[in-house]
């Protein structure tokens, strides 16, 4: 594997007048956990949306495991193994618990038309081999929620939401985990029982490398390995976490020039 | 499978059979009578008994037995459609209101497909099925292929011509979309009545249906009981609907049906997770037209007639106030929705006039009371009484 895995050079996004990206470069290894921190609207979940192929870039390059994705669709994205969370939460609410995960886990389940239709018990096969390993893993979040996989999500509460939309990026094991303020809306202690999570489901997966968006500092100083710091689009500062937050231009990004 | 001692089952099947029993009843009575005060008051009798089970919590274990018995249920169903046109194996009309029923159902399972489950608004349901009505009239009259081939054509065509559709459907979201469809059913309408070779407004005539030398428009008799020639569509047409019942529901309990729901939630969210729009899209619009031309194909041979005026843009907005009436993505709500709309109207003669009136009203007072139909869709099962 190269020493990479996702590279962005000199990454440009423009929403009319506004710079929501501006020449960003950024790299990430494998198995790192790095954290991306900045001022609201400093691009943040831009540059998500761009290395997912939801926007597409006005410059620059971003390449993943050594293969181009600058101009990949979403789906492309999605099978090259980038999975993601957003910062609002979009669950499909009338559908089960199950039914969400299982939309995470697309490309491992058959698509044919005939297989779909005709083929029920070996439908009924791939079916049950997938409960299993949705079950499994919203097991790791909530023990209490595998007696409930086949309810709506529309009623559980935003802590429950938040593990079944990270439970669906999870099931399909991909390589990258893009987290967009997975702590939003939850309290403190429900911030920190969902980043124990990932942190074992992480334990038993060490080829994850994630990339986490939040603003609640306590999750980046404890889960981060490095922080890259965005204002105004522009990488302001890159280091541990330590580093970054005694950093001169960080603070003021922050707090404003005093 | 639910065996007959399955302890982990906790829903019984019988409240939906006796549900099933008591419907039946009240169907064939509500066709024998003809008075238009009685009629009145079995309307009356269906609307207070609904609100009161509703009211004394009946309704629920019923849906649950539905749920989890459906293969048995639907077992029954089909038992009782076969009581209700044997209680009426003479008579023209009732027969021919029940082949109605039975087909319009097939086609709003079509339309459930395409915005049920894809989200895709089609206002063009009545021409898809008149597409495949005018495949049986030139079918029928220039060629000699086997009719049940015809049925198929029929599907064949309306989903070719609907995937003229496409381009525009995928490149447009919801009312637009929406717009496409009602455009394409005014053009289709003005095509079939400028053009001769279709007929022109009169339209054309469709030979009846022959399976294997059996001619279906003639009379039968079973030693001195003499049967309605309805009876033979009336076979013809349930079978179809079965196929179509069996078809949707397994469709609705797969991946593909999964696909549909996410990306009629949520396209972007889809996207992310590998779904690809545009095919599932163009599956579900394809396979709803197909179920659509085949109805048509076979109401039109029922009908031995078809002109443009049969297949308006009001017709179709029937076959979407079934859907909403039914409650959307629940094929049982549909076949509940159908005897409603296509019966009560033909009964009450009083209002036969103002039907669309009726029409209205009712879907305005299900949007407002009960927005998600008469029967609700619940939560996919993948299999009916399956547990982990």
């Amino acid at each position: 594997m190269s020493a990479v895995l996702l590279e962005a050079r000199g990454l440009s996004k423009r929403f009319g007048g506004v710079v929501a990206l501006d020449r960003l470069d950024l790299a990430v290894a494998p198995n790192e956990i790095i954290g991306l921190i900045g001022p609201n609207g400093s691009g943040k979940t831009t540059f998500f949306n761009v290395a997912t192929g939801i926007y597409g870039s006005d410059g620059g390059t971003v390449s993943f495991a050594g293969a181009d994705i600058t101009r990949a669709s979403p789906q492309a994205v999605y099978h090259a193994g980038i999975s993601r969370t957003f910062q609002r939460s979009r669950l499909s609410l009338p559908l089960s618990i199950f039914d969400n995960i299982m939309i995470g886990n697309h490309k491992r389940l058959s698509q044919g038309l005939w297989f779909n239709l005709m083929r029920r018990a070996a439908f009924k096969r791939e079916f049950e081999a997938a409960y299993g390993a949705a079950r499994a893993l919203v097991e790791v979040f909530e023990p209490q929620l595998t007696g409930r996989m086949f309810e709506p999500v529309a009623g559980l509460p935003m802590i429950d939401r938040r593990r079944i939309e990270i439970c669906r990026a999870l099931v399909s094991q991909p390589k990258l985990l893009l987290l967009d303020e997975p702590s939003a809306g939850m309290t403190h202690e429900e911030t920190t029982e969902l980043m124990d999570d990932i942190l074992q489901v992480r334990a038993r997966n060490r080829d994850l490398t994630i990339i986490i968006v939040e603003h609640e500092m306590g999750v980046i100083e404890r889960i981060t390995d490095r922080c890259v710091v965005l204002n105004f689009g522009r990488k302001i500062a890159e280091g541990p976490y330590r580093q970054v937050a005694a950093d001169r231009q960080v603070q003021e990004a922050y707090l404003g020039v005093a | 499978m639910v065996g007959e001692g399955d302890r982990s089952s906790q829903a019984s099947w019988l409240p939906g059979a006796a549900a099933l029993a008591l419907g039946t009843v009240y169907v064939i009575a509500l066709l024998a009578v003809e008075k238009q005060s009685f009629i009145i008051g079995l309307l009356a009798l269906a609307i207070v008994a609904a609100l009161a089970a509703n009211w004394l919590g009946w309704l629920a274990p019923v849906s649950r037995s539905f749920a989890e018995h459906e293969d048995r249920l639907g077992g029954l169903a089909i038992v009782a459609a076969v009581a209700v046109a044997a209680f009426f194996h003479d008579n023209h009309f009732v027969l021919l209101l029940v082949v109605t029923v039975l087909l319009y159902t097939v086609a709003t399972l079509g339309l459930n497909i395409q915005f049920g489950y894809a989200g895709v608004l089609n206002f063009a349901g009545a021409s898809f099925f008149g597409i495949g009505a005018y495949t049986s009239a030139v079918l029928n009259a220039h060629t000699a292929v086997p009719h049940l081939l015809v049925l198929l054509t029929g599907g064949l065509i309306a989903a070719l011509i609907g995937s003229l559709l496409l381009l525009p459907v995928l490149r447009t979201r919801g009312h637009y979309a929406a717009l496409v469809t009602i455009a394409f059913a005014l053009l289709l309408k003005t095509f079939l009545e400028v053009n001769d070779v279709l007929g022109g407004p009169q339209g054309l005539q469709v030979k009846g249906m022959k399976l294997f030398g059996w001619s279906f428009n003639d009379n039968l008799s079973i030693g001195r009981i003499d049967l309605s020639f309805y009876l033979s569509y009336f076979v013809v047409s349930l079978l179809l609907l079965i196929a179509a019942f069996v078809l949707v529901r397994r469709l609705e309990r797969s991946w593909i049906g999964l696909n549909l729901d996410a990306l009629r939630l949520d396209e972007t969210a889809a996207s992310c997770f590998g779904l690809d729009i545009a095919r599932w899209k163009i599956t579900a619009f394809t396979l709803g037209n197909f179920l659509i031309g085949i109805a048509g194909a076979l109401f039109g041979m029922v009908g031995g007639f078809v002109a443009p005026n049969n297949y308006t843009f009001a017709d179709s907005l029937i076959l979407v106030s079934i859907l909403l009436l039914g409650g959307i993505g629940n094929p049982w709500g549909l076949v509940v929705a159908t005897v409603i709309v296509v019966v009560i109207p033909e009964k009450l003669q009083t209002i036969q006039e103002y039907r669309f009136l009726l029409y209205a009203l009712l879907v305005i007072v299900v949007l407002l009371f009960r927005p998600e139909g008469l029967l609700p869709r619940p939560v996919r099962r993948y299999f009916p009484g399956w547990r982990p």
